[in-house]
C-alpha cells in the first residue's frame, strides 16, 4: 500500500540527521515505500532524490526534510529549539519494525513507565496513572496537561526520585513532543521531539531532537539517555499487534489512562489519515 | 576501573554483566558511538586505534575487544576460577572455542541488528540473518545434548563460564535484526537460566526472567 494521504503528501518529513550524514557522504533510505537517496557535498550542500529526479528538501534542527507532494504547510516551528541555554542535539535515528502512529501512541502513555522503564522512568508498585487533561488546541495540536509521576531516575542530571509534570504535545500525525521538569529547574522544562519518518505502513524511523537545558548536562550523557530509554521501548513496540494502529474505536479496550491516545485516535479519523492504521 | 561504554552495545554488556556478577566496582564513560561516531575520532583512537567498543582501563592497563577483556576481569576478580577455569585445560580450551564462536555471533546477529535498527544499510543483511541462524543451530544442537548430560551452561562445568556471557547478549537482542529464535528451544532454555544468575542485570532490549516456578517443599 502506498500513501494517498494528502495531508501526509503535501507535508515535509525528517529522512536523515545531519550528525549522521558527514560532508561527502551519501544516506539510502525510504519515505513512504519509495527510495530516497540523500547526499551531502564535500561543501556541506544537501541533495535530495528518489527514483524520478531531484526532489525539494530543506535543512532545519539539524535534520534534513523533504515534502514528496506540494508543501501545504511550513516544517512545525519549534521556538525551545533556539534557546541558548539548551542543548538541542539529535539523539540518534532508530528504525523501529512498527507504524510510526504506535511510536507516537506509545510516546503518549505514562502507564508503560513503571514496567517498560523499571528504575528509570517508573518503579513498581507506584504504577498509577493519575486524570490528566487533553484537549485540542485552536492551532489543531493535541496538547496533554496535568500530566505527573514519580520517577527514579527522570534525567542524567537527577539526583534522586522526583514528582515530574508532563505535557505532551501532537503537532501533526508523525510528529509528537513532551515537556517534562528538569531536575535542576523550577521553571525550566526540557523539551524531546520525536520525527517519525513513515518507511512503511508497519515500518518507521523515528528521529529525536532533544532540547535539554545545560546545566550539568553533556551531549554525551543525553544521548545516553535518551537512546537507554528508546532501546527499552523499542522490543515492545515490535511485539505489538497487528503492527498498524487500530482507529476503529471498538479494536483495542482503552483505560482512563489512554485519555491521550483516545483522543489522538479520534484526530486521526478526522484528519483522514489512513497510512500506518487500520481503519474501521 | 574504567570501561568506556555504549549502552547500546551488546559486546559492552558482556563485560557490565561480569563484572556485576563479581561484584566489581566500575566507572563508565559514555561514548557518543551513534550517531556521533565518537569511537572512530583521532581522540579514542588513541586508546583503541581500531576504533571499536568496549575497552577498558585498570591501573594504567589498556585493554580491547570485549572476549579479551572478559578473560582479564574473570581471572583477575573471580577469586573462585570458575568463570575463566585457568586450571582445567580441557574445559579452558572449550571456553576458548565458545569465545571465538561469540565473535562470530557478533559478525552476523549484531550485524542484522545494526543494520535494522541503526541503519548500517552497507550490512548485507540475509547474508548476515542466514549466518546467524546456522550459528544458532548449532548452539541449540549443542545445548540440547548438553542438557540431556545434566549440563546447564555451554561449557561441562556446574558454573557458568565467560562462554556462556559472551554468547548470550547478541542471542538475546538477535530480534532487533530480524532473527527469530522460535526454533531453540535449547537456546531459549539457556536464556532463562542465564537470566537466573544472581547478580544478572538488563540492557535495553533485554528484559529480566519471570518469576521462577517454585518446587513445593518436599
Amino acid at each position: 500500500m502506498l500513501c494517498n494521504d494528502r495531508i501526509l503528501l503535501d507535508d515535509w518529513h525528517v529522512v536523515a540527521d545531519l550528525d549522521h550524514l558527514s560532508k561527502g557522504g551519501i544516506e539510502k533510505t525510504v519515505l513512504f515505500e519509495q527510495p530516497i537517496t540523500v547526499t551531502r557535498s564535500d561543501t556541506g550542500v544537501i541533495a535530495c532524490s528518489d527514483t524520478t529526479g531531484p526532489l525539494p528538501c530543506q535543512v532545519k534542527y539539524g535534520f534534513v526534510w523533504i515534502c514528496p507532494g506540494t508543501p501545504g504547510r511550513d516544517i512545525v516551528h519549534i521556538p525551545e529549539a533556539f534557546d541558548e541555554d539548551r542543548y538541542v542535539i539529535s539523539g540518534g535515528s532508530f528504525g523501529v519494525q512498527v507504524s510510526g502512529l504506535r511510536v507516537v501512541e506509545n510516546f503518549l502513555d505514562m502507564g508503560h513507565f513503571p514496567f517498560v522503564h523499571a528504575g528509570w522512568l517508573g518503579e513498581e508498585p507506584h504504577t498509577e496513572v493519575r486524570p490528566y487533561q487533553v484537549e485540542v488546541t485552536r492551532d489543531d495540536e493535541i496538547l496533554a496537561t496535568e500530566c505527573y509521576f514519580h520517577q527514579p531516575v527522570a534525567s542524567p542530571t537527577a539526583k534522586g526520585g522526583i514528582e515530574v509534570q508532563y505535557t505532551y504535545r501532537v503537532y501533526r500525525s508523525y510528529s509528537v513532543a513532551l515537556y517534562k521538569t528538569n531536575p535542576l529547574f523550577d521553571d525550566r522544562m526540557d523539551y524531546i521531539v520525536l520525527f517519525i519518518q513513515p518507511v512503511g505502513p508497519e515500518k518507521c524511523v523515528v528521529h529525536s531532537m532533544l532540547c535539554y537545558m545545560k546545566r550539568e548536562m553533556t551531549r554525551a550523557r543525553l544521548r545516553w539517555f535518551m537512546q537507554l530509554i528508546f532501546a527499552q521501548d523499542k522490543p515492545i513496540l515490535e511485539n505489538q499487534i497487528p503492527r498498524r494502529l487500530p482507529l476503529d474505536p471498538r479494536a483495542e479496550t482503552p483505560i482512563r489512562a489512554d485519555k491521550a491516545a483516545i483522543v489522538y485516535r479520534r484526530w486521526l479519523r478526522e484528519h483522514n489519515v489512513h497510512y500506518g492504521a487500520t481503519v474501521a | 576501573m574504567k570501561l568506556y561504554n555504549y549502552e547500546l552495545s551488546g559486546n559492552c554488556y558482556k563485560l557490565r554483566l561480569l563484572m556485576s556478577f563479581l561484584g566489581v566496582d566500575y566507572e563508565t564513560e559514555a561514548i557518543d558511538f551513534y550517531p556521533g561516531q565518537k569511537h572512530k575520532s583521532p581522540d579514542f583512537r588513541q586508546i583503541n586505534p581500531l576504533g571499536q567498543l568496549p575497552a577498558i582501563e585498570d591501573n594504567g592497563l589498556v585493554l580491547r575487544d570485549a572476549q579479551a577483556i572478559l578473560v582479564y576481569i574473570a581471572s583477575k576478580y573471580d577469586a573462585d576460577g570458575t568463570w575463566y577455569p585457568a586450571q582445567d585445560p580441557a574445559l579452558l580450551g572449550q571456553v576458548m572455542q565458545w569465545l571465538a564462536f561469540a565473535d562470530g555471533i557478533t559478525a552476523t546477529a549484531s550485524a542484522a541488528r545494526l543494520h535494522d535498527g541503526l541503519y548500517y544499510s552497507h550490512i548485507d543483511v540475509e547474508a548476515a540473518r542466514k549466518g546467524a541462524h546456522t550459528l544458532f543451530r548449532i548452539l541449540d544442537e549443542h545445548l540440547f545434548f548438553a542438557e540431556d548430560a545434566g549440563q546447564a551452561w555451554i561449557c561441562p562445568s556446574d558454573q557458568p563460564t565467560i562462554a556462556d556471557i559472551a554468547c548470550f547478549p547478541y542471542i538475546m537482542l538477535s530480534e532487533e535484526g530480524g532473527i527469530n529464535r522460535m526454533d531453540y528451544p535449547a537456546i531459549r532454555r539457556w536464556c532463562d537460566r542465564f537470566k537466573r544468575i544472581p547478580g544478572f542485570i538488563v540492557m535495553p532490549g533485554i528484559f529480566p526472567a519471570g518469576p521462577a516456578f517454585e518446587k513445593p517443599a518436599a
